[in-house]
């Protein structure tokens, strides 16, 4: 038998085996390593703000510092972390298994990819250690401050533009893998639907990135030439600069999500031992929140000064796009009717991400709603509301998926008590962290500032000492699956009784996926 | 693996047929700035550009004579960039 | 075409290779898409300003150039053609015509901004600054679109060149050609802003 993918000794030894492999499940591990560390570091940075915060005035740090950290935290976590997140880590090393193929269409490209997000990566890190100060803008790089302040703004804002090259890329490779590299008898609707997200997912990698790649290089434009595009004493109109961001930056989030509603969509199916409910409305509702969300950047300038004629369309196409984030959610549930469910630590991951995904959806009608939207903008209801979607989404699918497939990547099982404690005190700790942050916004607590008012300071303990708990939950997820992929049980084929193809190979899977290409003559999820 | 698709040759006269056509229309469109069509003028250039594009992307391009998948990709993404267009519009135009 | 490192694939696809090339030229034209929109904007918010200063271009020149630039699409659309004849000395000579077409293209590019670098209006100088915000707008957005604009010729350029050296020594031959395919739908890509660059700076008086 071939040796699996871990053991394979190929031209290159030691590191490089890994760093020069084109084998899509050892890209898919690099990229989880990368992620995993950055998020870490992101991770610690949103718990150095909430320590700022568990007190008014000045606790840990001056305004300017905590200025440079939350732009920190939200670049390394939007950049380097959600946007890769689902679709690199575990698109790179499932959807060739899931649709059968032995890789993806292009190898050596899905290398270069993991190149360029390691280099874009570290030109945006560089900011915080040369020039003048590191970056104090905020993720968002708005116009005219961007190219106003002092500070080292013009390599984070290269960095972006770097990383989504990496983006572009990946997204291009998945695309044409799915196209081409389907196994006999897998028509496009017998494919499973983490892949179908993906599917999704990589048509926006593809046709929003270079909005932002653009208006990036403009910001580069401005700092370096002085063009004048949004600087108002040029005649430019920094509004625009918003419009040209969020066109990419609001499908962004759309990138962070899908695939995490695709994990969500796998994990549901197997511990329910029932095939998913509304296959197909899943899959249309996929492609309609990559076609819809697309055109409804305008809701994250409701307050910025735009016509009245453009608020109304941007508030109708953003309640128009919960629609099919409604029937996911109703079809989720709908497959745990009935079900003989199996109650194990993916699932749990699953169910609560159901749970904070649908808080984070109201809420977002709250923000969608023009009128709601005037009184809560640019407070810490919105931050309660984005980390429910964004981490609350992608975090939560992203722990889901890594328990769901951790004995597929590395042939082991972690250990289940210690995982399920993780979950718990992570939960726990999540809903004390961002749950008062909706109150705190709603009695008009601003976002983005180191010191409050007086009157905020309760619920802002409360969410400092939530934060604790959540990064402890965090500390004990991670040491688990860390040692048990050392030394935990040698895991079977399919320990879950799973029916998608990666199921059908061994744990780890063998170099090439498959001995032989298999011909699918049933729907991915049919148990017996 | 159908090799054989990527067999279709196009004629050097059909290139040459629409190189033609590409020069006229670009006559046609340096000719017309001379004629005062007060707002129509910007209506017009975008028109024969697009025009002029079609025919680029139909036969150079060789969308005519590729499956239907790359002319529905084709068609999504200008929608789409439209869309995008109309919908900024939505803001600039009723400021 | 693809070699694992750990193991040997051999795996050639050629409508994947063109399908790959489709959507780069999508994320390309998004790339100037984004562009366009802030063209239309400004545009938009100063009709008479860009009226002005699109007077202030050579139309003359710029005529030249797409006429430089649809003659080379045509020359390099027939080195596809020829070369799944298997005719290589006239897919060489269609590709070099065309490179020669792209080089004079560059060369009026660089007379044409020189003269307006020699002017004084180039983006944050004193010339453009004193003239109207329009001005401005207009002469940075000449200089952002045609610019990225020249950068893609550049690259095609070069990658024709290496075309040219595969069509010579035989890696891409009547049996084998989706990348001199592939660079076609680039060099075409090229072409296809030039259509709508020429029109909105040069022709809109």
């Amino acid at each position: 038998m071939e040796p699996n993918y871990l053991e394979y000794k190929g031209k290159y030894k030691g590191i490089f085996a890994w760093i020069f492999s084109t084998d899509h499940k050892r890209i898919g591990l690099l990229y989880l390593y990368a992620v995993g560390a950055f998020f870490c570091v992101g991770a610690l940075l949103g718990l150095l703000m909430k320590l700022e915060l568990i007190a008014p005035d000045k606790t840990i740090m001056e305004a300017q510092v905590y200025n440079s950290v939350f732009t920190l935290h939200g670049i390394t976590m939007i950049f380097l972390v959600v946007i890769p997140g689902l679709p690199a880590v575990f698109g790179n090393f499932l959807l060739p298994i899931m649709i059968g193929a032995k890789d993806v269409a292009f190898p050596k490209l899905n290398l270069l990819s993991w190149w360029v997000y390691v280099f874009g990566a570290l030109l945006a890190l560089s900011s915080q250690f040369m020039g003048s100060g590191p970056p104090d803008t905020g993720w968002t790089f708005y116009a005219p401050y961007s190219f106003q302040t002092q500070s080292n703004v013009l390599p984070a804002v290269m960095g972006a533009f770097v990383l989504g090259f990496s983006s572009i890329l990946t997204g291009l490779n998945f695309i044409v893998t799915m196209h081409r590299m389907r196994a006999p008898g897998m028509g496009w609707f017998r494919m499973p639907l983490f892949p179908w997200t993906l599917y999704a997912t990589a048509w926006i990698q593809l046709l929003a990135t270079p909005i932002v790649g653009i208006t990036l290089l403009m910001i580069v434009a401005e700092r370096t030439l002085g063009i004048g595009f949004f600087d108002p004493a040029k005649g430019g109109d920094p509004i625009l600069y918003q419009h040209l961001f969020w066109i990419y930056s609001h499908p962004a989030v759309y990138i962070m999500i899908l695939p995490a509603m695709g994990a969500i969509s796998e994990i549901l199916p197997t511990f329910s031992k029932k095939p998913i409910f509304g296959y197909k409305a899943l899959v249309f509702s996929s492609l309609a929140i990559a076609l819809v969300g697309y055109f409804v950047w305008g809701h994250h300038m409701f307050t910025a000064g735009m016509s009245g004629t453009a608020l109304y369309a941007f508030s109708f196409l953003t309640f128009l796009v919960a629609i099919p984030s409604a029937i996911k959610v109703f079809n989720w549930v709908s497959t745990l009717y009935k079900a003989s469910i199996d109650m194990q630590t993916p699932f749990y991951w699953a169910t609560s991400f159901i749970f904070v995904f649908m808080i984070g959806g109201f809420s977002g009608l709250v923000l969608g709603a023009l009128a709601t939207n005037v009184h809560v903008h640019d407070t810490a209801f919105v931050v309660a509301h984005f980390h429910f979607i964004v981490f609350g989404g992608v975090g939560y699918a992203f722990f889901g998926a890594i328990h769901y497939w951790f004995p597929k990547i590395w042939g082991r099982m972690y250990d289940v008590k210690w995982a399920n404690f993780g979950w718990l005190t992570f939960f726990i700790g999540y809903l004390a962290l961002y749950g008062p942050m909706f109150y705190l916004g709603l009695v008009g607590m601003p976002r983005r500032y180191f010191d409050y008012l007086p009157e905020y300071h309760g619920p802002n303990i409360l969410s400092s000492l939530g934060a604790i708990v959540m990064i402890g939950g965090l500390a004990i997820i991670i040491t688990n699956l860390i040692i048990s992929s050392r030394r935990g049980e040698t895991a079977k084929a399919n320990p879950w009784g799973g029916s998608t193809l990666e199921w059908t190979v061994p744990s780890p899977p063998p170099l090439e996926n498959f001995e032989e290409i298999p011909v699918v003559d049933k729907n991915p999820y049919e148990y017996k | 693996m159908s090799q054989d698709e990527h067999k279709h040759v196009v004629s050097y006269k059909t290139y040459t047929i629409i190189l033609i056509n590409l020069l006229i229309l670009t006559a046609i469109s340096v000719a017309v700035t001379e004629i005062e069509l007060g707002p129509l003028t910007v209506f017009m250039a975008v028109f024969l550009a697009s025009v002029k594009s079609a025919l680029v992307l139909i036969y150079f391009m060789h969308l005519k004579f590729d499956n239907a998948m790359y002319k529905i990709m084709v068609g999504l993404v200008l929608v789409v960039f439209v869309i995008v267009m109309v919908i900024t519009f939505l803001d600039y135009n009723f400021r | 075409m693809e070699q694992h490192s750990g193991h040997a694939l051999v795996h050639r696809d050629d409508e994947a290779s063109k399908i790959g090339m489709w959507l780069f030229i999508f994320t390309e034209l998004l790339l100037f898409g984004g562009l366009f929109v802030v063209y239309a904007v400004y545009r938009h918010l100063n009709p008479v300003a860009f009226h002005l200063a699109a007077e202030e271009l050579d139309v003359t020149v710029g005529t030249i150039n797409t006429v430089i630039l649809l003659v080379s699409s045509m020359t390099i659309a027939m080195a596809t053609s020829s070369i799944k004849l298997g005719n290589k000395r006239l897919t060489l000579l269609l590709l070099s015509i065309t490179m020669i077409l792209a080089i004079i293209f560059m060369v009026n590019k660089y007379f044409e901004w020189g003269g307006k670098i020699s002017h004084g209006i180039y983006p944050n100088s004193q010339t453009l600054l004193d003239l109207s915000q329009g001005d401005v707008l207009f002469f940075g957005l000449y200089y952002a679109m045609t610019g990225l604009h020249a950068l893609h010729i550049i690259v095609g350029l070069v990658i024709i060149a290496v075309m040219f050296f595969k069509v010579w020594n035989g890696s891409i031959n009547n049996d084998y050609n989706v990348q001199l395919e592939n660079s076609g739908l680039y060099w075409h890509l090229v072409d296809l802003i030039w259509i709508f660059l020429f029109p909105l700076f040069y022709l809109i008086t």
